[in-house]
């Protein structure tokens, strides 16, 4: 294999992995700003048990997202230092500001949360949460803008050299995908909490384990549950209406659209004949049309209208694309049964809903790897969209065998890491909140 | 100030700043993570030991990822130029400090493994320490580079003796922040054996400073005639001595400072040799890779300029809240 394919896989691999751990931070510190207000408010231990327990869980979370997220700000230069020499202008300040604005809040006051509750007075270790929160949202903010920016460069210039130049920070920063992509992202990274959350609480209230605060635990996953894939429809609704607009290609390659169509179908599964340009699979006619403008008639542009070479690899992101997309449409079965469940007052004693709860932790894992699966692939063959092809932002000076050990190296390490973290993941449950 | 070159000076102290808030810092937490088998002989102590950086050791990473953001952001050809080209070291500092975050972590939920977590401490606050000495050591020394900005050196070219012995000086200089900061934050018999080890790393580091000064003016003729070069040598040793008179007198509060005052003289040896180059190229001075043929855009250095100047003192400011949040000696309890 070329050295391309060997750093396109090492960033996809290291990437997809680092993403699983900041989907569950900030969802976690969304549910530890809830409980502990709550626990400022009214002053009921089992909001602070709830606080003191996802702390005990997000200090291994978060631990294992920073080591692994130090890797991505470096491989930018070890991997791609191409596109590193030609970006540092616009990419680099948004990774600078991110450590600045955001990673110093967050790594800071975590501390705080996780080894302060007796150091500190009731409002400060509140504000901590805050803190926390706020400084993981930020995070969020500057590197999805960064990446929103290879989507959707705006604000730049480019100079004789062929180096791209800064020319409106605010454009470049809020550029066409940056606001709707983190939206999609928050979104995503509460759902996964809520169903994690939701998951754990139904494995204690269904053992009859921890009392009132496992059913408190249970309440507030279930809701959140409910909401957040319904929000998430609406946002990911959003975000396919840009891509349509501002990445035609990509949008095309989502659905199989080969040809411009009025009227163009939306599949709910299939399979892309590549080589013969052809989609098939169950669809509901000109849905997909409908779900853009709300006009069963409106043209969706197809991907021969773009030169063959500039084409993603059009199964790998409708399959992705459409993983995704069910993976939601369970999410929202189940979050609202949970609601019904709930309101009816049947949820503590709902033994099967509550046996099935753990087992979808895994769920919204599948659904954001497969969605930056279709956004990230979806995007090639360039690495900035229309500005600067991948193959021409890789490092030059390292080497296919290079590559080819430090891939083994991390492929190992991270083994060992994930084996670690689901281990004393469940061990951190098995112990639980404070009786 | 629209002149490009004010802010290409501005931000290779910046960097250098930041870098320095790094090893000062993170320094400690290295410096302890090394030290723990050596001067923690039962569980208990390990854990203080462990205690005394957990809440904090986080943040301090953060100065890295800043400074390597700022690199990226200001001297992107630096970036670029020292992390490709230095590939092979990169990827072990990477994984070492992978293991350096997660060994804490493992070792307080993994009580059966502890042995194992805390050899992955040890080296990876080693491996992560040594190899940041031997890439700077590279970058101010020098290393091949084209006319393309690109390293053209190979592993071996990494491991020559001057950038090993910056490898050496760092090594030293960490484990007597390590102890230092041990000894403001433990009690009673750990505390005797935290003194002890630094009364041994401080006549070490009495050593590798002095090679070190000798080098660098053996390297670089030029600082016999840069006043900074006579400043750094002076701090140093005030540094050391102080540290000296304070492990007599038994002041557990100074020596941390009186460390980080030798560690920065260290430092300031190494930017006046340094400057104005990233990247030294090492047998054609033109190919050199300096703060005006490296760096990005007026523009993009007033924006980073902006959100430098407001954002690090408001990170310095509740770092230092933090910081007393957790003062006093460090307990051996879970959390």
């Amino acid at each position: 294999m070329d050295a391309l394919i060997l750093a396109r896989l090492q960033f996809a691999f290291t990437v997809g992995f680092h993403f699983l751990f900041p989907a569950m931070t900030m969802g976690t510190s969304l549910v530890i700003l809830f409980s502990e207000t709550m626990y400022l408010v009214k002053k009921e231990e089992a909001y602070r048990k709830i606080t003191d327990f996802l702390a005990r869980l997000l200090g291994l979370i978060f631990v294992v997202g920073t080591a692994t997220g130090i890797t991505m700000e470096f491989s930018f230069g070890m991997n791609w230092s191409g596109y590193s020499r030609v970006v540092g202008d616009i990419f680099g300040p948004m990774l600078a500001a991110e450590a600045v604005i955001a990673f110093f809040l967050e790594a800071v006051f975590i501390g705080v949360l996780i080894f302060g509750r007796n150091k500190v007075s009731p409002k400060v270790y509140w504000l901590s949460a805050l803190l926390v929160f706020l400084g993981g949202h930020l995070s969020a903010f500057w590197i999805l803008a960064a990446n929103s920016w290879m989507q959707t460069p705006a604000g730049y210039e480019i100079f004789a050299t062929g180096k791209i130049v800064l020319s409106n920070f605010s454009e470049a920063l809020l550029n066409s995908s940056t606001v709707i992509r983190f939206f999609h992202t928050v979104m995503a990274s509460w759902m996964t909490c809520a169903i994690m959350i939701a998951g754990i609480a139904g494995y204690y209230v269904r053992k009859k384990l921890h009392g009132e605060t496992a059913k408190m635990m249970l309440k507030i996953g279930v809701i959140l549950f409910a909401v957040t894939p319904l929000v998430q429809l609406s946002l990911g609704h959003l975000h396919a209406i840009q891509v349509i607009e501002t990445q035609p290609e990509k949008a095309a390659a989502m659905e199989g659209l080969f040809e411009t169509t009025k009227g163009a179908p939306l599949y709910l599964a299939g399979y892309v004949d590549e080589q013969n340009e052809k989609t098939y699979g169950i669809y509901i006619p000109r849905m997909l049309s409908f779900l853009y403008n709300f006009n069963l008639n409106s043209e969706i542009k197809g991907l021969r209208e773009f030169p063959q070479d500039n084409w993603p690899p059009v199964n790998l992101v409708f399959q992705a694309y459409h993983v995704m997309v069910g993976v939601g449409m369970l999410a929202i079965f189940m979050g609202l049964l949970g609601l019904f469940l709930l309101i009816k007052n049947k949820l503590f004693d709902a033994n099967k809903y509550l046996y099935a709860l753990p087992f979808l932790i895994p769920l919204p894992h599948i659904a954001h790897e497969t969605g930056w699966i279709s956004a990230e692939v979806g995007r090639q063959p360039w690495i900035i969209y229309k500005l600067m092809k991948t193959a021409d932002g890789a490092s030059v000076v390292v080497s296919a065998n290079q590559l080819v050990f430090s891939l083994i190296m991390f492929f190992l390490i991270y083994s060992l890491l994930f084996a670690m973290f689901v281990y004393l993941f469940f061990k951190i449950v098995k112990n639980g909140p404070e009786e | 100030m629209e002149n490009i070159q004010n802010f290409q000076l501005l931000w290779f102290f910046l960097i250098a700043f930041l870098f320095l808030g790094y090893a000062l810092l993170d320094g400690f937490d290295l410096g302890i993570g090394i030290l723990l088998p050596f001067v923690g002989k039962s569980k208990e102590e390990k854990d203080i030991l462990i205690n005394s950086i957990g809440p904090v050791w986080d943040g301090n990473e953060v100065w890295l990822v800043t400074g390597a953001g700022a690199l990226f952001a200001a001297f992107p050809h630096a970036y670029a130029t020292a992390l490709s080209g230095f590939y092979p070291a990169i990827l072990f500092v990477l994984f070492a400090l992978i293991f350096r975050a997660v060994s804490m972590e493992f070792r307080a939920h993994d009580e059966g493994r502890a042995w194992l977590w805390e050899k992955a401490l040890l080296a990876g606050s080693g491996v992560a320490t040594l190899f940041f000495g031997v890439a700077l050591g590279n970058v101010i020394y020098g290393v091949p580079l084209d006319y393309k900005m690109e390293f053209t050196g190979s592993v071996l070219t990494l491991l020559r003796p001057v950038p090993l012995l910056f490898g050496v000086v760092a090594l030293a200089a960490i484990l007597m922040q390590g102890a230092s900061y041990a000894v403001l934050k433990t009690e009673d018999d750990l505390q005797l054996r935290c003194r002890r080890a630094l009364g041994i790393i401080l006549w070490v580091n009495m050593a590798t400073a002095a090679v070190y000064f000798v080098v660098m003016a053996f390297i670089f003729p030029s600082l016999l005639s840069n006043a900074l070069f006579y400043v750094a040598i002076l701090l140093s040793m005030l540094g050391l001595a102080e540290m000296l008179f304070s492990l007599r007198n038994e002041n557990d509060q100074a020596l941390f400072w009186k460390s980080s005052l030798f560690f920065l003289g260290l430092w300031i040896a190494a930017t006046a040799a340094h400057f104005p180059n990233l990247i030294k190229s090492v047998d054609a001075p033109h190919l050199s890779i300096t703060i005006y043929n490296g760096s990005t855009t007026l523009y993009t250095l007033q924006v980073m300029s902006v959100i430098a100047l407001i954002g690090m003192p408001i990170v310095i400011a509740y770092t230092i809240f933090v910081y007393r949040i957790f003062k006093g000696k460090a307990q051996a309890r879970h959390y």
